[in-house]
């Protein structure tokens, strides 16, 4: 007998939601219309939580959506001043730990740490740059990483997987020598399909696919004139 | 009331956001009403002649000329806007902030494959302005008052800026003209 699937009603920002009990809240509320911002979290894959960029409140405590469960009742808040600008300081802190050259980057215009930082309309970050020295991988025949950008999501490591299940990359070292690395021998034989899916899932410019970079022209690029999220809203009643 | 006046500079730039500033087309005819010009590229005015309302700042510092000038620009402008991806964070210039000096010096003077230096010369007379360690943002030198991002930042935003400036009026941020490349 199919086990039956319980819904559950539940409020983001006062809107009334329902979805399926247990699912968690970032494609909850997608399913309901409303835009919660993610850079780690990626649909079908188990959330890790590292970026914290989904950052809500449910019932008045602060939780990151992609690892909270939707529950009977709950009052969630994500689109408030609290939250935006707690969201801002984390796009704020991660342009000045990495080197991120907008203007000269392969990503720009489908970036989603600049397209985030666009809805929120960041003109300069309140921290100090660091302009830390990071090493740039070149050596794999199919990507380059380029690890200025890199936002340690995780979500290469979490999603690319070669056909035996091997992950092709891991993060090395903690704290703030952490480091995306790619596995040199896995690399030799990665596929070209698994290294376009490994740059289409970076959310930045930090794994790209080579011979392929600046394909399309400014303007014809998937944030050039449509926000991030903006597919969600048009549905909002 | 007079009109605001505006002054502009490009430090370690390339003028690419001054040519933004021309993009505005003919909405200049428009601005020369509402603004005068001071010390700036467009006018050729070299020192300021008067107090001014705002200051526009494009590229950041890299050597000691630079930090003069924009001090020079804090001290005298009531109002001062970071103008373009370099002024805000350093910008290509800033790429060099992870090579050493000598590295870069060597690179340019000595061992670049189009350079014809036969003696070794490095420039190094007194008149020319020391580099820094690194390239710096303007805000991290002098207090900053209003950042308009892009590479360069668009006309639409520069116009819509300068307007809500000399108006008075709240800049509405526009989507499509907020970009930082």
């Amino acid at each position: 007998m199919k086990k039956s699937i319980k819904k559950v009603s539940f409020t983001i920002d006062g809107k009334k939601c329902t979805a399926e009990e247990g699912m968690n809240l970032v494609e909850a509320a997608e399913q309901n219309g409303v835009f919660i911002p993610t850079l780690c979290h990626l649909k079908s894959v188990i959330p890790s939580g590292s970026c914290r960029l989904c950052t809500i409140k449910s019932n008045g405590r602060f939780m990151t959506a992609c690892t909270s469960k939707v529950q009977e009742g709950i009052a969630v808040e994500n689109d408030t001043d609290e939250i935006s600008d707690f969201r801002k300081l984390i796009l704020e802190s991660l342009f000045v730990t990495g080197n991120h050259y907008c203007p000269s980057c392969e990503k720009s215009g489908k970036c989603t740490l600049q397209a985030l930082s666009y809805s929120y309309r960041i003109m300069a970050p309140r921290f100090p740059f660091i302009f830390e020295e990071k090493e740039v991988d070149a050596s794999s025949p199919k990507i380059y990483l380029e690890r200025n950008r890199c936002v340690l999501c995780k979500r290469c490591v979490r999603t690319i997987k070669n056909k035996d299940g091997k992950n092709y990359f891991a993060i090395e070292g903690r704290g703030y020598k952490a480091k995306i690395i790619l596995d040199p021998v896995l690399a030799m034989q990665m596929t070209d399909e698994e290294a376009l899916t490994a740059m289409n899932n970076c959310p930045v410019g930090c794994i790209l696919k080579k011979e392929i970079g600046f394909e399309e022209p400014i303007g014809n690029r998937k944030y050039d004139t449509a926000e991030i999220g903006s597919e969600l809203t048009i549905v909002k009643d | 009331m007079s009109k605001p006046i505006i002054a502009t500079t490009s430090l370690a730039g390339c003028f690419g956001c001054h040519m933004s500033i021309l993009d505005i087309d003919d909405r200049i005819l428009e601005l020369i009403e509402l603004v005068d010009f001071n010390k700036s590229p467009v006018t050729d005015i070299k020192k300021f002649t008067k107090p001014i309302d705002i200051g526009i700042i494009e590229g950041g510092c890299c050597n000691s000329e630079n930090v003069h000038i924009l001090k020079y620009f804090r001290d005298n402008c009531r109002i001062l806007v970071s103008l373009g991806e370099c002024a805000i964070m350093g910008g290509l210039p800033a790429m060099r902030n992870n090579i050493p000096i000598e590295e870069c010096l060597k690179e340019a003077y000595l061992d670049g494959p189009s350079t014809y230096n036969p003696e070794g010369i490095l420039p190094n007379d007194e008149e020319l302005p020391i580099l820094l360690n690194k390239v710096y943002p303007c805000h991290e030198v002098v207090k900053v008052d209003y950042f308009l991002p892009g590479c360069p930042p668009r006309a639409d935003l520069i116009w819509d800026a300068l307007l809500a400036l000399a108006t008075g009026q709240e800049l509405k941020l526009e989507y499509d003209s907020f970009k930082y490349d």
